[in-house]
């Protein structure tokens, strides 16, 4: 290991840092605006810094602004150190989850090849599955720790909800995992640049359409947003956060923004090609009709992360448009479409892929 | 404990994706109209907005209705004597007791009387607008359009004679730069 490994892996995670934190703080404007667009209204349009409104865009410095100064609340009947620690395991987890994210295939420096990806482990879905679990526990611990019966009945919704999905959110992309022969991210992305009868990019939606639709509830229902918004409940219990203020509620927002980006960002990966471009290779475009254009290393790694960047981006749109379209559903309508409908769905597209995986493989 | 409630649906709407993507179909359409607007604002184009229904409150206003009741105002005679005979209608049918008149007597006893005093407490009014229906010389209107009254003390919500009369005194200066800043562009 040299010294270009550490500095390559700190580039890749300060990307990644910065990609989710600024995605994460432009969120909160992203909502208002987006729901405003989507509502025949205006949205945040003020805010100005000498004049300048730039649409807006101060919005979530006056945001930064209000709520680092805002009085840090801890009630005198919480526990204050699993107060302060809940927001901490919520923002780690869901941060660290994103360190198997691959945005761009490899990078060459140095005559050696470096992969655009914090960590490539070969357990990389798992990984992701395992801190997806995790993130239970910020949500627990916050409602435990607030000691307030609104809190402790939404940490029990987030728990009941988020382990109920959980089971199909790893069922519906084993799916994808075995359709690849692989549980590392970037290998399930390079699989999907190759082409389906030489003209069609093979990305996950082709090969899963049920699953990506089941993958689609099921990470919607993990991010623990609206039509899954249980343990919020804006209008009912306020949630596990209730008796957060200041920068501590932030961070759990933060958090919940963060789970967007990853849910929209493993969408792409899953069942959009990732950073794939339809028939860029490493050296350039090949397409269906020979024709080719060369293009350099580093422009290419550009386009890809790019292509990585505006899929995840469409992704967030998506999600929004679904978090301010539908209505939420009530707790029992949340476990009975988990456990009832979407996990059998789950399990019989497993099954399906399974045995038309292994009929269709290459050589029987 | 949920109430289960039968409903008859049809298989498609059993499977409830449909109808989620055709509700997002109508939220995605409307997205669509209004981004196309915006950015056709953004270059200056002059019914950009036009799908938004939002007013830009303090810098546009909603036109009001002339029947709308705002805020009160005296009216006076060619020479600016009230037009005001301190009859106390307005004052008597009042049910929110917010008018206070002290009469007086001009010194031309055929002359009728004039209001030494004419006060609104607009903390009390209900702005109910008996005081401008019973009023018999058609002193007292709600006509001038104003509708931000706050203040951030109550004592300054005693509207005086001269104020409802002339727009001039003490709360002139304010009334005029909210006046101003309304304007009626939309």
């Amino acid at each position: 290991m040299d010294w270009t490994f550490w500095i390559v892996k700190l580039a890749n995670a300060g990307f990644i840092l910065a990609f989710t934190l600024g995605i994460a703080g432009l969120l909160g404007w992203v909502e208002r605006k987006q729901s405003a667009v989507m509502q025949d209204r205006i949205g945040a349009n003020r805010a100005p810094i000498f004049g300048l409104k730039l649409i807006g865009l101060f919005h979530p410095i006056a945001d930064a602004v209000k709520s680092l100064t805002k009085e840090d609340w801890v009630p005198p009947f919480a526990d204050r150190k699993l107060h302060f620690l809940a927001p901490v395991l919520s923002l780690f987890t869901i941060l660290a989850a994103w360190s198997v994210v691959p945005f761009g295939d490899m990078i060459r420096i140095g005559g050696k090849t470096y992969n655009l990806q914090i960590a490539d482990l070969h357990v990389g879905f798992l990984f992701i599955f395992a801190m997806a679990s995790l993130g239970v526990y910020g949500v627990v611990v916050a409602g435990v720790a607030s000691n307030n019966k609104y809190g402790l009945l939404g940490a029990m919704r987030g728990m009941a909800q988020m382990i109920a999905y959980e089971v199909s959110f790893g069922l519906t992309l084993l799916g994808i995992c075995l359709l690849f022969g692989s549980l590392q991210l970037d290998d399930i992305v390079r699989a999907q640049g190759t082409l389906i009868g030489g003209w069609l990019p093979r990305w996950g939606i082709l090969l899963q359409p049920i699953g990506f639709i089941l993958f689609l509830v099921t990470a919607v229902a993990e991010t623990r947003r609206l039509p899954f918004d249980t343990p919020e409940g804006e209008s009912e219990i306020i949630g596990y956060f209730v008796e957060y203020s200041g920068m501590k509620f932030v961070v759990f927002w933060m958090s919940e923004f963060i789970a967007v980006t990853l849910a929209a960002a493993l969408i792409a990966t899953f069942f959009f090609g990732g950073w794939q471009v339809p028939f860029l290779m490493a050296d350039g475009f090949h397409f269906p009709g020979g024709a080719t254009i060369a293009l350099p290393h580093a422009l290419v790694v550009l386009l890809q992360v790019a292509a990585f960047s505006l899929k995840t981006l469409f992704f967030i749109w998506f999600l929004m448009l679904v978090r301010w379209t539908l209505p939420r559903f009530r707790f029992d309508q949340v476990m009975a479409l988990g456990w009832k409908n979407v996990l059998p769905l789950a399990m019989l597209n497993l099954a399906l892929t399974a045995v038309l995986a292994y009929l269709i493989r290459p050589g029987a | 404990m949920a109430i289960k409630v039968n409903r008859k649906l049809s298989p498609i709407h059993e499977i409830y994706i449909t109808e989620v993507v055709r509700g997002l179909w109508i939220t995605a359409g409307h997205f669509a109209r209004n981004m196309f607007g915006h950015v056709l604002g953004l270059f200056g184009a002059k019914y950009g907005n036009a799908t938004t229904v939002t007013v830009q409150y303090p810098e546009a206003r909603f036109p009001i209705s002339e029947r709308y009741r705002t805020r009160h105002r005296l009216l006076t005679h060619a020479d600016g004597s009230p037009r005001c005979v301190a009859c106390m209608c307005c004052e008597t049918i009042c049910p929110a007791h917010c008018i206070y008149i002290v009469a007086g007597e001009y010194p031309d006893r055929r002359i009728e009387k004039y209001p030494v005093r004419f006060e609104i407490d607009l903390a009390r009014c209900i702005w109910c607008g008996f005081c401008v229906e019973a009023c018999p010389e058609d002193a007292i209107r709600m006509d001038t359009g104003i509708l931000e009254t706050a203040e951030y003390d109550r004592s300054r919500m005693f509207y005086q004679k001269e104020f409802l009369l002339h727009g001039t005194g003490r709360y002139e200066q304010e009334s005029g730069a909210r006046r101003q800043t309304g304007g009626d562009t939309q």
